[in-house]
């Protein structure tokens, strides 16, 4: 299982890349959020999965997961999702105000 | 707190409440407020002096302990000469500096609170034992002379010559701190008074040698000694008040205070010795050369001050050439010369403080500062005239006045370099030039008395030139005194200034004072001083007539030219080369970051060598499972290729939805529900954002770059999935879990461990996280807000307004399904979201869950009711709803202050309610509460704030 996450992790984290390095701001924040989940199911996946029951006390497991990812993602999650909203209205602020969410053409109309 | 701690702050403390002192008296002068810092400071200074039995007084007081760094303070001999200067001439130059700057023109307010900090920061670095704490200071007295310097900072002398003494000193004292590093691994301790306890111990050590190098670098800077000396003249931008403090008495001469002090610690190594009198001499003669070539009679002073100080570093360098206990015959001329050049800087700052004044002072009366223009004064202002004779004999070394016994005993302590040097021509140089620059100094001291005040009066000058105020004219008169004084009778302040001061250099050292004495007979001293008042009077009579010395000399490498070239260097340089890798576009940048990220990673592993992957162990996989990941992967691949805007952003919310539900399987269930009510949010807010842009235009990207662009994003995507596979298969140390999951019940009350590590165990985090959170959502608010330049007209060319109105603030769903679902739903989700926030503790849940669970809410009923209605419902600024969210976060932080307990910890206890029966209550509830209202205000912010945008 894990291997096969990792798989996933890499595949997520590749295409990620590769739509932050586009020209469209779109594509560019698609690809942030892509490259988040990533980073968020590697965390899980270093902690070993389905060893133990959920993190919650009550439940009386032998042994419960490693609690620890799982919060440093709940942290991540909340924080990207601020970020993302401000990368948003930036793209469509920008694209409000000068007509393009293309980086390149933006970059000449600040420089013009 | 002892009392060497309270006068080390009282001069900070002074500076921080002087703009409120002065608002209670707004017509008072700010100065006579400031005033009051360095005369408390010289009478405690006095007293303890009075009350010492002359042994060395400590104190300390803990800083950072874990570190071995605290306020060890000690005032011995030398540091009390030092602080008695300090406190001393401080007091005269800012009663100075009252008549000097008009309250009304001026801003003294702040000139008082940098002097202020300056004096503090000058005590620090005399009182300090500590090393690390001695830099601390030290460095606070080059940017607090930054700031005086910089004083009239609309003129852009001012700022590049503040600059320049920044850049320089804050060099050095870099290079300083390096050395006090390595001799604090060499000495295994930080404290000046340990370290000379084992100096023998620390001169067999090879980090001796690069150590005593670096520190030397960081006195050199800081007293101007050649080629360093280039920040000083450029400083005389600064008022001259400042001048005649920092300049004569108080910061240039931290670099030779540390000198002294490090000097039984260095004693007798060569590099140590060498170094200081050869740069000293060097910069004595340098200094005084081109002191008698200026004709501003601040730069002259300026470079009096550069020789003076040199002077006085060569003869601190020869007073260290003996170590403690040496056999050598020649052992007592050490003690003579760290002696004389203890004299000759109480000398100096008393005719040098007194020469700043008074040129202060014809500046002020006559308008210029330019001898050019200058002479005749004496009719016009005949005290000044007596004042800086006095100061000028002095400083020319002029019997019966104090320079004449320092420079007296600078003869001889040459001489005896001399004698103890055998004849060789090195020690022959030492005299040589000591003598050559005693006559340079003798002609711009004539210079300066005489060329301003003698000869005939000049036409060009406005009349009413007169003697000023007695404000201006009591400090120099005081210093003058004090130059004619330390002549007459030494033995004032000799015994109890000086010796101890001496003690502190040379612990044996004999009484060095005793026989001091305006005429000791004729002795080869004595013929070398008549020698330079004959040499020294024929240059000054010849002096403007011979006029190759008024030729200036262009030097094809002068110091201040490399500076500056260097300086320009630097910028034109980063430049070009920020420019040959970077192109500005944000492509290239984060292209950048993810080959470095691959490429590190590779040669991490490379490095490592034994990461193995195992595959052994691992969870087994259901087909189910398999399935999922192969949905998920196949959804990220899409995204890619998605032809559409509404496309690829549906395509993202899958994968984010497969990842809930990967969350879902692995025991997350946190993580499930905020993930989930974050990815629908998200969506709503990517829709509502680009459902009405254009469509998504195919990218017009060359091959090469698609190609460039796919090779970086599968190493990088290759690179992750290695760390993945490493991080599992190879566990080199324990993780730090189990603390959570044995104490979490135990320490903080609460059973959803995630939850508890949240806002109990890492609450700061949370703290900060939340305040992230606020920045984003005012960031937001503003983007929205902010019209920009040309915006009105490229309206119409992108989304229509009346379109934007109908779409958004006035739409609502015509879906009487939806409307009447949603209000009940409405309530649904309110229950749920207080309870997932209230349940938080326990069960899965929590104050993020339970505000994003309401603010969906409020977008559910927005999407059907739209906007307006919602705002109608809900006047509520939610700017205000997330600022009071952080506040009770902040509270119940603080709160755990009245319990003596440190920020955000954490109480917990169980009470019978009525009606809820056996509870228990957590201030943990309270703080995710916090966080709750802080979260609904965030989000409703951004989703409002958009919809507002019309």
């Amino acid at each position: 299982m894990e291997l096969l996450l990792a798989l996933a992790v890499g595949a997520l984290f590749g295409v990620g890349v590769y739509m932050i390095l586009a020209r469209s701001l779109l594509r560019v924040i698609l690809g942030l959020s892509l490259l988040t989940h990533s980073v968020h199911l590697l965390l899980l996946t270093m902690s070993g999965l389905k060893r133990g029951a959920a993190p919650l006390l009550g439940e009386h497991a032998e042994r419960y997961v490693d609690p620890l990812p799982q919060a440093l993602i709940l942290t991540s999650i909340v924080i990207s999702f601020g970020v993302t909203s401000l990368y948003f209205v930036l793209a469509y602020k920008a694209y409000k105000s000068i007509g393009t969410d293309d980086t390149e053409q933006l970059r000449r109309e600040a420089n013009d | 707190m002892p009392l060497l701690h309270v006068l080390l702050l009282l001069p900070f403390l002074l500076a921080a409440a002087l703009p409120w002192l002065s608002r209670l008296a707004p017509r008072l002068h700010a100065g006579w407020i400031a005033l009051a810092g360095p005369l408390l400071l010289l009478a405690g200074f006095l007293r303890l002096r009075t009350a010492g039995d002359g042994a060395p007084l400590s104190a300390s007081m803990p800083w950072m302990p874990s570190l071995g760094v605290n306020l060890e303070l000690r005032l011995d001999g030398l540091a009390m000469l030092f602080a008695l200067l300090i406190s001393g001439i401080g007091a005269l130059v800012v009663l100075y500096s009252i008549f000097y700057l008009d309250r009304r023109r001026e801003a003294v307010g702040r000139f008082y609170a940098c002097l202020l900090l300056f004096m503090g920061a000058m005590l620090g670095v005399v009182l300090s034992d500590h090393l690390i704490v001695l830099y601390g200071f030290w460095e606070l007295t080059s940017v607090s002379s930054f700031l005086l310097i910089a004083f009239w900072h609309r003129r852009q002398a001012s700022l590049d010559g503040a600059l320049k003494s920044l850049l320089v000193t804050g060099m050095g004292g870099l290079a300083m701190l390096a050395g006090f590093l390595l001799l604090g691994i060499a000495g295994d301790s930080l404290r000046v008074s340990e370290l000379i306890g084992s100096a023998e111990a620390l001169a067999a050590s090879p980090l001796l040698l690069p150590a005593m190098g670096l520190i030397l670098l960081g006195v050199f800077t800081k007293s101007a000694q050649f080629p360093f000396h280039i920040w000083l003249p450029d400083a005389m931008e600064a008022p001259t008040p400042v001048s005649a403090y920092l300049h004569s008495a108080t910061m240039v001469k931290a670099g030779l205070y540390l000198a002294a002090r490090l000097t039984p610690l260095f004693a007798g190594q060569q590099l140590w010795y060498g170094s200081l009198t050869a740069v000293g001499l060097a910069t004595l003669v340098y200094g005084s050369f081109r002191a008698i070539k200026q004709t501003d009679l601040k730069a002259l002073l300026a470079y009096s001050t550069i020789s003076q100080l040199g002077l006085v570093t060569a003869l601190i360098g020869l007073g260290s050439v003996y170590p403690a206990g040496s056999a050598s015959p020649y052992a007592a001329y050490g003690a003579a010369a760290a002696a004389a050049g203890l004299l000759h800087l109480l000398n100096h700052a008393a005719f040098k403080g007194a020469l700043f004044m008074t040129a202060g002072i014809v500046d002020h009366e006559t308008g210029t500062r330019d001898l050019r223009r200058l002479g005749g004064l004496i009719r016009f202002m005949p005290v000044t005239f007596a004042v800086s004779l006095a100061a000028s004999l002095s400083m020319a070394g002029v019997p019966p006045l104090g320079g004449f016994l320092s420079k007296e005993l600078f003869f001889g302590s040459a001489l005896n370099a001399y004698r103890a040097g055998e004849g060789s021509l090195a020690a022959l140089l030492v005299p040589a030039v000591a003598w050559t620059a005693s006559a340079f100094t003798f002609v711009y001291s004539g210079i300066f008395a005489w060329r301003t005040f003698g000869g005939p009066a000049r036409e060009t000058r406005e009349a009413a030139v007169h003697e000023p105020s007695w404000g201006l004219l009591a400090p120099p008169l005081v210093l003058a005194a004090a130059a004619l004084l330390l002549g007459l009778a030494p033995a004032l302040v000799a015994p109890g200034l000086l010796q101890p001061a001496l003690l502190s250099m040379h612990p044996a050292a004999p009484d060095a004072y005793g026989e001091l004495a305006l005429w000791h007979g004729v002795t080869p001293e004595l013929l070398l001083t008549a020698a330079v008042f004959a040499v020294g009077g024929l240059l000054l009579y010849a002096a403007p007539r011979w006029a190759p010395l008024h030729r200036t000399i262009r030097l094809p490498l002068s110091w201040n030219g490399m500076y500056e070239r260097l300086l320009r260097g630097l910028d034109a340089g980063s430049e070009k080369l920020t420019a040959a890798y970077m192109d500005g576009g944000m492509r290239r940048s984060a292209g950048y970051i993810f080959v470095v990220l691959a490429a590190f990673l590779a040669i991490a592993a490379a490095l490592a060598g034994d990461i193995s992957v195992v595959l052994s162990g691992m969870a087994p996989v259901t087909l189910f499972e398999g399935i999922a990941v192969l949905a998920l992967i196949a959804a990220t691949l899409a995204v890619p290729f998605a032809q559409s805007r509404m496309m690829a952003i549906i395509l993202t919310g899958t994968v984010g939805y497969m990842v809930v539900l990967f969350f879902v399987l692995f025991r997350a269930p946190d993580l499930a529900l905020t993930q989930m009510i974050v990815e629908t949010v998200s969506v709503t807010l990517f829709l509502l954002c680009f459902y009405h842009l254009p469509a998504l235009k195919r990218e017009r990207v060359a091959r090469r770059t698609k190609l460039a662009s796919g090779l970086i994003a599968g190493a990088a995507g290759l690179a992750m999935t290695l760390v993945a596979l490493g991080a599992l298969s190879d566990r080199k140390f324990g993780s730090i879990s189990d603390f959570y999951l044995r104490n979490s019940y135990e320490l903080a009350g609460g059973k959803n461990v995630v939850n508890v590590i949240l806002v109990d165990f890492r609450g700061f985090d949370t703290m900060l996280e939340i305040v992230v959170l606020g920045i984003a959502s005012y960031a937001i608010y503003a983007i929205i807000r902010l019209k920009w330049p040309g915006e009105a007209e490229e309206e119409g060319s992108g989304l229509r307004e009346s379109e934007f109105r109908l779409v958004y603030e006035d739409a609502r769903s015509n879906d009487v399904i939806l409307q009447t679902l949603a209000k009940v739903i409405l309530f649904l989700i309110l229950t749920f979201s207080l309870y997932l926030l209230f349940a938080g503790h326990h069960q899965p849940g929590g104050g993020f869950i339970g505000a994003l669970m309401t603010a969906s809410a409020l977008v559910l009923m927005s999407i059907a009711f739209g906007v307006r209605t919602i705002r109608k419902a809900l006047p509520v600024d939610f700017r205000i709803v997330s600022a009071c969210g952080i506040s009770l976060a902040l509270l119940t932080g603080i709160g755990s202050f009245a319990f003596g307990k440190p920020f955000l910890s954490h109480a917990f206890g169980y009470a019978q309610l009525p009606f809820f029966g056996q509870n228990e209550l957590a201030t943990a509830v309270l703080f995710d509460l916090g966080v709750y209202f802080t979260v609904v205000g965030i989000t409703m912010t951004i989703i409002l704030a958009i919809g507002r945008d019309k």
